[in-house]
């Protein structure tokens, strides 16, 4: 041990920490932790696991402030994924996570390992992945680059997800120019497992062993979640290609059914993913949580390529590794079961007593840290954070309307806008109906998703606004969870558990640390409002690319239940002419701040957004699910981009029938005020679903009716319309015509 | 009377095709890639994915696989065979229906709902049916653009225009000469139940599994490699 040599530092090692992105500070902390200066794998493994994508320096302090307990919730935020119970003795296991920079260096990788990592998230935790979710933000599709960007995430989503097995059902997909040069790539994952089959990243006892299973090793991805996912970029960003990761998704779904082989056979004590900091997350998180230390064999770890030197196979983010920890006894069995689904398995450490990680390499100790130093032992940080001067000038700086647009020709822009427009040329690429559970697919406000077996159902929404959020933070953010709880609701679902996937500029900067601050305190009020848990969640900084910050920018994933599943549930395309176009929820405010009606057709963001709720947001979140769960409506629609206007657009279209609305102001067509929604229900139920909305005292409106083959809007003394088969075409075709 | 389904390192439609087969009635197992035997198999699913990871191309290293003997024999047993997207493509890839598949005309990949109608029903997946009955089920492909230049493919089910991805004369499903062997682009077993969208693949699977128990076999179940879930 203490043959080791002592010199002073060299200027060449104190540079060796900033090239990984350590700073100074956390440098002279690692030598006070060690009380020596660090070998050069020891460095390589703070510097990963100490970088604000592995340790939420930034966000943690402020992240205790979310709601995460529930009477259902049975793992909350800090493992791979959270999960709940949803009934019938099935759990849910779910998370978010970003993949921004890497789908800014190499789109195509950089969305499929973000997500083959979110999958491999979920089934860490003894859950078969179900479904996925994608949220994409990107910059406007005048600019070829972002084309090109756009193109290859989807293919990355779809080239990964078709072929892993796990269908893609929702999302997001959404542009402004903040996005140009830092488009926002967010997956969700959902997976269900028995509740016997729940499986935690923990090394277990002293003497079980670590074992390695699936890709080799390679170099692709070093320093990924240090050099890509924590530093700001520049206009240098192609040479940061090397570390990116290259994904396999063969070789996942190998490994998919190999471990959930080896959870039902209760073989593994625990199993860590290989993700950001690779190996020395996955040797070090697992044994620091069971208060234990590991000594590990390099020279066991299977390579891509000859000489690869310790840091880097401690560093390397090659795809497709799982480590999972087994007593002794079960060693044969996880070896032969590895065989069968012809994956490579080795043993490459053996937890010990201590507290200590030690890496060993041809024989060599390169090595030997406390676990718990590694892993949440990053120096947290508390940077200051302040309202920036301009959020008053941002706020004063409003639009006023010296007359009535023309109502035909706004709706049309906003139908062309590529941002409400259509998916379908998206999500059409993407395998979306695997595994036979999907009632209610992508292109709707929530996915429903039957658990087969059970009458039970599943709802997701995906929701972010980031326009909204940067005219207000803690507003924006709150309401983005309501308006997910009233999207589930629409479909039948009542909520139970959100995960969040915070996408913000650097936090060095006061005023993003103050947005982000901001975001957290509304994603806690709404939640307590709702009594929704978070059960886990990402934080994503350094969204920022030559000193430009995105907007803030929230993605929530709210999980909802159906318990009965034993009505139909609304869909967009289920209106029929005579029906009636209802509106339910609050008419005191009319904003349009931050509405897509302003920025496409006056090119404006300004104002500040009305507040949401909470009464109202709970009001309408159990109106909408009284109608559906009732079979009272055929449609529901939540009023969101666009406002009333599109939302009865857009069910027109997807019904193909027409519609008349009656009005007086024309800024409630255009309005995106919360809590509020629309209906296409049977004249036959007008004192039904007049009765939910008495019960509740929540504002109930016949606007309207279904049928013809135009969408009008009238008002004593005035009437203008947009044939159905313009709304139609421009709607089907604003995407695909911008990405020739 | 057991349906074998077939699974390929990479296949994922296995346990959807067993439960379809399973609520229509019929016994059916999972059978791993390596199981040499299909002695008591009366008929065989190759059921769509990846198989291999679709490496090389669509199914050039499955037809290696050593199921595919059995799947064979079976096959010039006068035994049903279906394939099912990716299994349509190991089929025509290991000789037991003519043509090929290439890349979708559009060059991506295609999952909807489409429209097909039967023009041949004399084949295990489409003896249920009636000349001209336009049946709807999702396609889920890439290389769903059938090519068989020999013309020896019998077409059983031709795409309504427009024709999705460019198939040779709108060749959604083929069998061969004796309509024993068919394969199908697009999945029928996505499409038994009016809750996800349609149940216009219930009259196809239903043949199958009818001529599955009509077609007499030996004594012994189906030896599996896999649990079956």
């Amino acid at each position: 041990m203490s043959d080791e040599k002592e010199d002073a530092p060299a200027a060449e090692e104190l540079s060796a920490h900033r090239l990984l992105g350590l700073t100074d500070e956390e440098h002279d902390h690692i030598v006070r932790i060690l009380r020596r200066e660090p070998r050069p794998a020891e460095l390589a493994m703070f510097s990963v696991m100490w970088s604000e994508h592995c340790s939420y320096k930034s966000s943690r302090r402020h992240l205790r402030r979310l709601p995460t307990a529930g009477p259902h919730v049975v793992v909350g935020p800090g493992q791979n994924a959270g999960v709940v119970e949803v009934g019938d003795g099935w759990l849910a296991a779910l998370r978010i996570e970003s993949h921004n920079h890497p789908s800014l260096v190499e789109p195509y990788q950089g969305a499929a390992t973000g997500v083959g990592g979110i999958v491999r998230d979920v089934f860490t935790m003894g859950a078969r992945p179900i479904a996925l979710w994608d949220s994409l933000r990107f910059g406007p599709l005048d600019r070829a680059r972002n084309r090109y960007l756009l193109k290859g995430v989807v293919s990355g989503v779809a080239g990964y997800g078709n072929a892993v097995g796990v269908p893609t059902v929702g999302g997001e997909l959404a542009f402004e120019d903040c996005y140009s040069g830092n488009p926002l790539v967010n997956v969700m994952c959902l997976g269900i497992l028995r509740p016997d089959q729940l499986v935690l990243a923990t090394a277990g006892r002293p003497g079980n062993v670590a074992v390695l299973l699936g890709a080799a090793t390679g170099r692709d991805g070093i320093g990924g979640a240090s050099v890509l996912a924590s530093a700001s970029f520049d206009v240098e960003t192609e040479a940061k290609r090397p570390s990116v990761q290259v994904g396999d998704p063969f070789e996942e779904k190998k490994l998919i059914e190999a471990c959930l082989e080896m959870y039902e056979q209760g073989l593994v004590a625990g199993v860590q993913d290989l993700g950001a900091a690779g190996l020395s997350c996955a040797l070090t998180e697992p044994v620091s949580r069971a208060g234990l230390g590991i000594e590990v064999n390099l020279d066991a770890v299977s390579r891509r390529e000859p000489d690869m030197s310790a840091d880097e196979l401690l560093m390397s983010e090659s795809q497709e590794r799982m480590m999972a920890f087994v007593e002794p006894a079960h060693l044969d069995e996880v070896m032969a079961v590895a065989k069968r689904w012809e994956i490579d398995a080795a043993v490459v450490g053996t937890v010990r007593e201590g507290g200590n990680v030690s890496v060993y390499s041809g024989g060599e100790l390169v090595a030997e840290v406390p676990a718990g130093a590694l892993a949440g032992g990053a120096p947290i940080l508390d940077r200051p954070y302040g309202e920036p001067g301009w959020m008053e000038d941002l706020w004063s700086h409003t639009i006023s309307f010296m007359q009535e647009p023309a109502l035909a020709n706004s709706l049309l822009a906003l139908l062309d806008d590529p941002a409400i427009a259509s998916k379908a040329a998206i999500y059409e690429q993407y395998d979306h109906m695997l595994f036979l559970n999907t009632v209610v697919g992508p292109g709707h406000d929530a996915t429903l998703l039957r658990l087969k077996g059970t009458r039970r159902a599943l709802a997701v929404s995906t929701d972010g606004n980031g326009r909204l959020c940067y005219l207000d933070p803690r507003r924006g953010a709150a309401r983005i969870v309501y308006e997910a709880a009233l999207n589930v609701a629409v479909v039948g679902a009542r909520p139970l558990a959100l995960v969040d996937n915070l996408n913000f500029g650097n936090p060095e900067k006061t005023e993003v640390m103050w947005q982000f601050v901001e975001t957290v305190e509304g994603i806690a009020e709404a939640c307590r409002a709702l009594d929704i848990p978070v059960v886990g969640g990402n934080v994503s900084f350094y969204n920022e690319t030559d000193g430009l910050d995105i907007y803030p920018t929230p993605v929530v994933g709210l999980l909802g239940i159906v318990d009965e599943l034993n009505f139909t549930p609304p869909r967009l395309d289920r209106a029929e002419a005579g029906m009636d176009v209802w509106r339910f929820g609050p008419t005191w405010a009319i904003n349009l701040a931050g509405s897509a009606f302003e920025k496409v057709t006056f090119a404006h963001v300004g104002g500040r957004p009305s507040a949401p709720d909470p009464t109202s947001a709970r009001l309408a979140i159990e109106t909408a699910r009284r109608l559906a769960a009732g079979d009272l409506a055929s449609v529901l629609h939540d009023i969101s981009e666009g406002g009333l206007a599109m939302a009865v657009a857009e069910i027109c279209i997807a019904s193909g029938v027409g519609a008349r609305l009656y009005f007086d102001d024309w800024r409630h067509l255009f309005c995106e005020d919360p809590h509020r929604f629309v209906a296409a229900a049977l004249a036959q139920n007008r004192q039904r679903v007049t009765e939910v909305a008495d019960q509740l005292g929540i504002t109930a409106e016949p606007i309207g009716s279904f049928g013809g083959g135009e969408i009008s809007f009238e008002r004593a003394g005035m009437r203008t319309s947009l044939d159905l088969a313009v709304a139609t075409e421009a709607n089907r075709r604003a995407l695909p015509r911008r990405l020739v | 009377m057991t349906i074998a389904v077939a699974v390929f390192p990479g296949t994922n439609c296995e346990m959807d095709v067993v439960w379809v087969l399973r609520s229509l009635g019929a016994e059916a197992e999972l059978a791993w890639h390596r199981d040499v035997d299909l002695a008591g198999a009366s008929a065989v699913v190759l059921p769509g994915g990846f198989a291999h990871g679709d490496y090389l191309r669509t199914g050039a290293f499955a037809r290696f696989s050593p199921i595919m003997a059995e799947v064979e024999r079976l096959a010039t047993a006068g035994r049903p065979v279906l394939g099912i997207c990716n299994g349509f493509q190991i089929l025509t890839e290991a000789g037991l229906l003519p043509g090929a598949h290439l890349a979708n005309r559009d060059l991506a990949f295609i999952c909807r709902f489409v429209e097909v109608e039967v023009v041949d029903t004399a084949s295990v997946l489409t003896a249920g049916t009636q000349l001209g009955q336009v049946l709807r089920i999702p396609l889920n492909s890439y290389e769903g653009n059938y090519l068989d230049p020999s013309g020896r493919a019998r077409l059983v089910l031709r795409y309504l225009e427009p024709n999705p991805n460019g198939a040779q004369d709108g060749a959604a499903a083929v069998a061969n000469t004796f309509g024993n062997v068919v394969g199908i682009m697009p999945h029928p077993e996505r499409a038994t139940e009016a809750l996800l969208g349609s149940d216009d693949g219930k009259v196809l699977l239903e043949a199958f599994v009818r001529a599955a128990v009509t077609t007499p076999a030996p004594a012994g179940g189906a030896r599996s490699g896999v649990s079956v879930v």
